[in-house]
């Protein structure tokens, strides 16, 4: 009887310390998209250092099933590399009687990359030879619609071998957006959408899965995070702009994306930014949202919330470059920092 | 009283004493409480049933039985189809099964009979380590080791020699059927030496020495005796692997290819229901879209159930005819 008396005793206090100690700090949670977790990671990190009774946690469970937890309720934030459409918007405001803002709050690239044997330099794409080749129209490396955007640059006649992703991904959503944009016959064909049922290609898990089939198949081509290309030294192509000029994604490019959209925003962000106006802008390039909702019940984390986001918008983006992460444009910054009093 | 208490319940007796009356027998409540834990997995799997059932609701309407014959998987255009993932499915279990169960049964049999005592443990060590190895692993294994052979030199050789059947035609990618059907091969192996040689090991000794006395050589025994009456054992193995390579997911995703075709050529990259439940599950966007990925999972589960009841069945129709031969 003492015994258990002792050990219960024991477990209590055990509980209770750990209770105790849980509720120092406020947590909030967030999940969805996996390109910006190495960002947002480092953002929780530092903004938690110099806020320590805030704890963020996020989980990168790819974008959709952010916007599916956060409608739910289950986070308190959601993340997506694709903006929210109007059904699922609709839906959230149906389940909680107030609606979702986006956020946007790096820029990321999507870079054609390839591997053919004795290819070293940079190739150029035209829009009509990424879609001709995704489209399985387009199936040998010497065809003239690529050729003649690399002239100086012998290109072997080997079938094409074509890699997209297996995973939904906001990478694939922004990939298809693109070329739903510029090929009439992809859009009626495929469409856009972090899955899609595509006509040709082998399937390679997240942005690593693509560049391992890449990197091992001789002839291929997919499509990747510039972050991925630089990082594993994959060679990876220039894609022409609307403005005719070859462009290679670096963060110069993608920012020049980004400044062109800025603008014409949307007050509510939700915007694509590919194949836009400028002739030094990256045609491949997207925002990335983080989704707030427009209420709080809980005071105390709507504040910790906006005192974030607010740090995100000012000191936060002087850490993207180092991530290789593309810096928002002034003017969508000043916007932002206005639409943050919609949060209540 | 006491007389009555002390007298053990036992089956259709105890019916002539109260519930009540007999639960104060530890036999009785022994019973029971075994019993629960039984009931509580076939409630488990009825439960699974059920709410797979439920949660695929959209695509069960909208397409019906079309479903399991339709090819196409457009996300887009919002029309799903299970037959590439069940093909996928059924092929790379069976391109398994066909490599491991012959080196399984092989090997269990030179532990079991065969080879030296320590011999035996010290490489059982090694195949229970095989067993534990994650999945995810084998899936590293297949994409950095086994597909570059294939793509190199094995794909390539089969294309030559074996090239005008259509099951080695295509451009050798190195991933595929083939590829993922070895992985889950190299997968399974372990679990049906383990289970064979453990059944294999425990037939007894008489059945051996029996045969040995009657004249027959080691090969002989082993293999029309004591092979033979382990037949269940070795078939339950057999049914554990198939288990296995049938709900096998990463190591499949990582080697198959991804690409929801049918195609009689093994050297074609695939895809298999798990493989895609897992790679699109997180992003399903649209609740049609994610039902009919829940919709797929149940007819993995039914698939795996009709596979395992037609195995079932064989084991009775077999050992009906086999038990004879034994006994004889």
């Amino acid at each position: 009887m003492k015994r258990i008396a002792g050990s219960f005793l024991a477990a209590l206090t055990v509980v209770l310390t750990v209770v105790v100690f849980a509720h120092a700090a406020l947590s909030i949670n967030g999940a969805g998209a996996t390109f910006p977790y190495p960002m947002y990671s480092k953002w929780f990190d530092e903004y938690q250092k110099k806020n320590p009774s805030v704890q963020i946690n996020y989980q990168s469970i790819g974008s959709g099933g952010g916007i599916k937890q956060v409608t739910e309720g289950t986070v308190d934030f959601g993340a997506s590399d694709g903006p929210m459409n109007d059904e699922q918007l609709k839906a959230f405001q149906e389940k909680h009687g107030f609606g979702i803002l986006h956020f946007p709050t790096v820029l990321g690239a999507v870079v054609p990359t390839y591997n053919i044997p004795g290819v070293t330099s940079a190739l150029n794409f035209t829009p009509d030879a990424l879609a001709g080749i995704f489209l399985g129209k387009i199936t040998k490396w010497n065809d003239p619609t690529i050729a003649g955007a690399n002239k100086g640059v012998s290109l072997p006649g080997n079938d094409i071998v074509v890699v997209h992703r297996s995973d939904g991904s906001g990478t694939t959503y922004v990939w298809t957006d693109y070329l739903s944009k510029v090929s009439d016959e992809w859009k009626n064909k495929v469409g856009k959408g972090t899955s899609v049922n595509w006509p040709v290609g082998l399937g390679g898990k997240g942005n690593e899965g693509v560049t391992g089939q890449i990197k091992n198949a001789p002839n291929s081509i997919g499509y990747v995070e510039l972050i991925y290309a630089v990082s594993n030294n994959i060679p990876y192509g220039s894609v022409k702009n609307s403005s005719g000029a070859f462009v290679k994604a670096d963060l110069t490019s993608v920012s020049a994306a980004a400044a062109a959209a800025a603008k014409t925003m949307p007050d509510d962000f939700r915007v694509s930014i590919t194949d836009p106006p400028g002739k030094t802008a990256y045609p491949i390039a997207s925002f990335t949202w983080l989704l707030i909702p427009e209420k709080f019940s809980d005071a105390a984390k709507r504040d910790a919330i906006k005192g974030f986001l607010t740090w995100m918008l000012a000191d936060g983006q002087g850490y993207a470059e180092q991530l290789s992460y593309a810096k928002l444009p002034k003017e969508v910054v000043a916007k932002e920092e206005k639409a943050l009093a919609k949060v209540q | 009283m006491a007389a009555i208490s002390t007298v053990p319940s036992a089956g259709p007796i105890s019916g002539s004493r109260s519930f009540l009356n007999r639960l104060r027998d530890g036999d009785e409540i022994a019973r029971l409480i075994t019993f629960l834990f039984a009931g509580s997995v076939v409630l488990v799997t009825v439960l699974l049933i059920f709410e797979l059932w439920r949660e695929s609701v959209l695509p069960r309407h909208k397409f019906g039985l079309h479903f399991l014959f339709t090819r196409v998987w457009d996300p887009i255009a919002d029309q799903f189809g299970a037959l590439p993932f069940i093909y996928g499915t059924l092929v790379t279990a069976t391109v398994s099964l066909v490599i491991a169960v012959p080196l399984g049964i092989g090997a269990a049999i030179f532990l079991a009979e065969l080879a030296p005592a320590r011999l035996s443990d010290a490489l059982e060590f090694f195949i229970d380590l095989l067993a534990a190895v994650p999945s995810v692993i084998y899936g590293l294994l297949g994409v950095f080791i086994v597909v570059p052979l294939m793509r190199d030199y094995v794909q390539p050789a089969l294309k030559n020699t074996l090239g005008f059947l259509p099951l080695f035609t295509g451009p050798a990618y190195g991933i595929g059927f083939l590829t993922a059907g070895i992985v889950l091969a190299i997968m399974v192996i372990p679990y049906i030496i383990s289970v064979s040689r453990e059944v294999l090991m425990s037939v007894p000794r008489d059945q051996r020495e029996a045969a040995l006395g009657l004249g027959s050589t080691r090969w002989e025994s082993t293999w029309k005796v004591v092979v033979p009456f382990a037949r269940t054992g070795i078939m339950g193995s057999i049914f554990l692997a198939l288990a296995r390579a049938l709900g096998e997911t990463m190591a499949v995703t990582m080697v198959i290819g991804n690409t929801p075709t049918i195609s009689a050529s093994l050297l074609s990259p695939g895809y298999s229901i798990a493989a895609v439940i897992a790679n699109e599950f997180t992003e399903a966007t649209g609740d049609l879209y994610l039902q009919a990925l829940i919709e797929l999972g149940l007819v993995l589960f039914l698939l795996t159930f009709l596979l395992n009841g037609m195995a079932r069945l064989l084991i009775v129709l077999t050992s009906q005819r086999g038990g004879g031969t034994v006994n004889a």
